[in-house]
């Protein structure tokens, strides 16, 4: 059979998949407002247990991850094979910083007894359970997507350095940008329902 | 109307030699033809086994009073008739297996757009059978939730509810890869000249199934995620407990297992609409309105999942909503109904067996559709709940519907399949005893749960027993039409007269192909007019 | 199938977008550390929704790409919304 190429189509079959995403964390998001709505003080107070600044700081380490892989989309169409390398490395690097202050930032909570399960959280009250309970299912698998991005964008650093992703062959690595800004996109929400609504 | 394919003397895809052989020729192929009788006899072999556990569930109700099982035994038998009817059968059914085998031949394509995702999707679909399969096996008991899972019972009870949970999760997830191929294929690959509105029925509803497997399965995935989050850790979520809400449960499960019913349904109406056509020699009445009210029930199939939550203790304003939101859904599948009976008026008919197939699904799929409206409105609804009328009404929904529908297209699409024809007499005998043995199955059980016989309990009041004796035979008699159906197939696929390439006088691009199709489908891509 | 003709944005816009997107995420911070109660709320939602919509729009591609996947985008969230408030009927009169 002969090879069939469509990156058209296989840039829709990425966007399909981005979708079924989306609705994968809008199923948490329900969760979030229904709690939210039902534990309006306590989601308030506990709210404020979380580091404004480490969040912050992580927002604008995604937001630029997501400039650099769009920027290195740019760079091999323009045919420059180490500036889009270059720029593939820093989204690498941003993500890594990101996941190490997610461990600190987690570690530091776990170290106060707050973790689902714990009785220190459990004699809080109910708010604080689901508010924690949320917090760490909801970035637990946003990282866990970060990571799956990682391992994709390591990949195509792979192809771009073996010149299997080219000026005129580039779908996979559009397609792992697409689904680095998803994660970016995801964060942009979660950034705000756990750190500012205070 | 279409440019006559070449025919060529090259092998047909059951004979066709790659570099695989023996067995590793199907399950390693990335043809869609292949894949799709992949999925075929998964999906028989297990309905061979969740028939047995239905049959078992109908013995034991025979008479009041323990009669082959206790009542743990008998929850245990229930949930895993639901979780592998619901999950391993209806759910893949039609798209998995029609799907993949028509839907590129009946666009004109070669293949689906992505051919390797497809074998992923059969192998996803066995990783997650095997998982349900562990949890029978293994741990402290098999799960005894009901399919449902409804919290807090699915992370209270001993049952060994964690691999089941992830069987459901991955199963959904090669729902998901099938509905994403088959979106990116009627977008891609049609033929030159097949317009949007010049598609065929059945890749129609192939579309709206595929788009509600694409958003609707990932809420399922992760509200069985969170269960699994509750087991794991006590995240508190669902747990009363801990602050949560179980209600919430519901709803979450519901967004996704109402629009499933219409991932079951929409094929199956898919096939029907090729089927009366062909047999009635005449094109389908209204095409664009038969489009329409695939995309309407497809849109609005989403939003009533509340019908299923009426006893639950949801606000008024949600069950007003959800009642008004029901009623709505049934317009687009009544429109349907006229459609089919309009194409019938006046064509010149054909009796095959699968027009005695289509006839039937139209009886069935009215007293179920119907008997969902009753359920729609709240005051019948709270009558009703959770009895033996929410039983029979779903069976003739989902098997009597999507059921019936996979007989008859297994009829219809059977010469071009295997390129042999099916024994008519014998398929006919077993069309009528297995028609006669669903109604006197189904049929009591709406009378017995109007009396207010509950679901789901192994033992009943001595005054439900003249139904139950009905129920249970009608059983019987229903899997003695199954032998006779399946036996006949079989036979037929392996010494069946040889098939021309066009039995019916059908209209679609299937029939211009030879039968079996060769490995490519098409020498030439047809162009349509 | 034009599987080359793709529109090359330069650097210079992503650079752009990413800047407002930081001075976006530097108002939401500044806005919360005010408690205004609902207004508060609603602000953060706000700029997190016009805050993804770029990320949509320019680092995603959807002004360059054909239109299709602008509906199809617009239309899952215009779901997603839809199933958010139906769930609220329960919630909000309960």
């Amino acid at each position: 059979m002969e090879v069939h190429r469509d990156d058209e189509g296989s840039k829709i079959g990425m966007w399909l998949f981005l979708f079924t995403e989306m609705v994968l964390f809008s199923g948490l998001f329900i969760v979030y407002s229904v709690y939210r709505y039902l534990n309006r003080e306590a989601f308030h107070q506990a709210a404020a247990h979380l580091d404004v600044a480490l969040g912050t700081i992580n927002t604008i380490i995604l937001l630029a991850s997501s400039a650099t892989i769009a920027m290195s989309i740019s760079a091999i169409q323009y045919q420059k094979k180490k500036q889009a390398l270059a720029l593939l490395t820093a989204t690498v690097v941003l993500g890594l910083v990101f996941l190490v202050n997610k461990y600190f930032e987690w570690g530091e909570k776990i170290g106060h007894g707050i973790y689902p399960g714990s009785e220190t959280l459990a004699s809080y009250g109910h708010g604080d359970v689901l508010f924690f309970g949320l917090y760490y299912f909801m970035t637990g698998l946003h990282a866990l997507h970060i990571v799956i991005g990682l391992v994709f964008i390591g990949f195509v650093i792979w192809y771009i350095a073996k010149d299997r992703i080219t000026h005129d062959n580039f779908s996979v690595h559009e397609n792992s940008g697409l689904y680095w800004h998803l994660v970016d996109l995801i964060w942009i929400f979660l950034f705000p329902l756990f750190y500012l609504i205070t | 109307m279409i440019s006559e394919p070449k025919h060529a003397s090259e092998p047909s895809y059951l004979e066709y030699k790659g570099k695989h052989k023996g067995i590793l020729a199907w399950i390693l192929s990335t043809d869609h033809k292949r894949i799709g009788l992949l999925y075929l006899y998964t999906i028989m072999s297990f309905f061979v086994v969740g028939a047995t556990l239905g049959l078992l569930m109908k013995l034991e109700l025979i008479a009041p009073g323990k009669t082959i099982m206790e009542a743990q035994m008998y929850n245990v038998t229930f949930t895993l008739h639901g979780i592998i009817m619901i999950f391993v059968i209806v759910i893949p059914g039609l798209p998995a297996v029609f799907g993949n085998f028509f839907l590129p031949i009946m666009i004109g394509a070669k293949d689906v757009a992505f051919p390797r995702l497809n074998l992923l999707s059969w192998w996803v679909y066995i990783a997650g059978i095997i998982l349900v399969l562990i949890a029978l096996f293994t741990g402290d008991g098999p799960p005894d939730t009901g399919w449902t899972f409804y919290a807090p019972y699915s992370f209270k009870t001993a049952g060994n509810m964690l691999p089941a949970v992830f069987g459901a999760f991955v199963l959904g997830f090669s729902s998901i890869l099938t509905g994403l191929n088959f979106i990116v294929t009627i977008h891609r690959m049609r033929a030159p000249g097949m317009r949007w509105l010049k598609m065929p029925i059945f890749p129609w509803t192939l579309y709206g199934t595929a788009w509600i497997q694409l958003l609707a399965t990932p809420i399922i995935g992760i509200t069985l995620l969170m269960v699994a989050g509750e087991r794991l850790f006590n995240i508190g979520f669902f747990d009363p407990a801990l602050g949560g809400d179980p209600i919430l449960y519901q709803h979450l499960f519901w967004i996704y297992s109402h629009p499933a019913v219409y991932i079951m349904i929409l094929p199956a109406m898919g096939a029907i609409s090729e089927i009366i056509p062909t047999f009635a020699r005449k094109e389908i009445f209204g095409y664009k309105f038969v489009v329409g009210s695939t995309l309407a029930i497809a849109f609005v199939g989403y939003f009533v999942w509340g019908h299923h939550m009426f006893t639950s203790g949801m606000s008024g304003t949600a069950l007003f909503a959800f009642s008004i939101l029901t009623f709505l859904v049934a317009i687009p599948s009544a429109i349907k109904v006229f459609n089919w009976i309009s194409t019938l008026y006046k064509g010149s008919i054909r009796m095959e067996t699968p027009l005695y197939w289509a006839l039937s699904f139209i009886f069935v799929f009215m007293i179920g559709g119907l008997s969902g409206l009753m359920q729609g409105a709240v005051a019948i609804n709270v009558h009703v709940h959770d009895t033996h009328f929410i039983v029979a009404h779903f069976h003739f929904i989902v098997f009597g519907g999507t059921g019936f529908a996979f007989f008859g297209a297994m009829h219809y699409w059977f010469p071009k399949i295997w390129g042999r024809m099916y024994d008519a007499a014998w398929a006919n005998t077993g069309w009528i005893i297995f028609f006669i043995g669903f109604l006197s199955l189904y049929g009591p059980m709406f009378y017995l749960g109007l009396q207010g016989m509950p679901r789901r309990y192994y033992d009943y009041d001595e005054s439900f027993h003249g139904g139950n004796i009905l129920s249970s035979l009608g059983a019987i008699i229903m899997i003695a039409g199954a032998m006779v159906i399946i036996v006949n197939l079989i036979r037929s696929a392996r010494k069946g007269a040889p098939a021309v390439a066009d039995p019916w006088g059908g209209r679609g691009l299937e029939w211009k192909i030879p039968s079996p199709p060769p490995l490519e489908n098409f020498d030439e891509i047809p162009v349509i007019k | 199938m034009e599987n080359s003709s793709h529109h090359i944005v330069p650097y210079r816009v992503y650079l752009i977008i990413l800047a407002i997107l930081i001075l976006m995420t530097g108002i939401s911070v500044a806005v919360t550390q005010i408690d205004l109660g609902v207004i508060t709320i609603a602000v953060a939602l706000l700029l997190a929704t016009v805050k993804s919509a770029f990320v949509l729009i320019y680092f995603m591609h959807l002004k360059f790409d054909n239109r299709m996947f602008s509906i199809m985008a617009v239309g899952v969230f215009l779901m997603i919304g839809v199933v958010i408030f139906v769930t609220f009927l329960d919630y909000l009169f309960r």
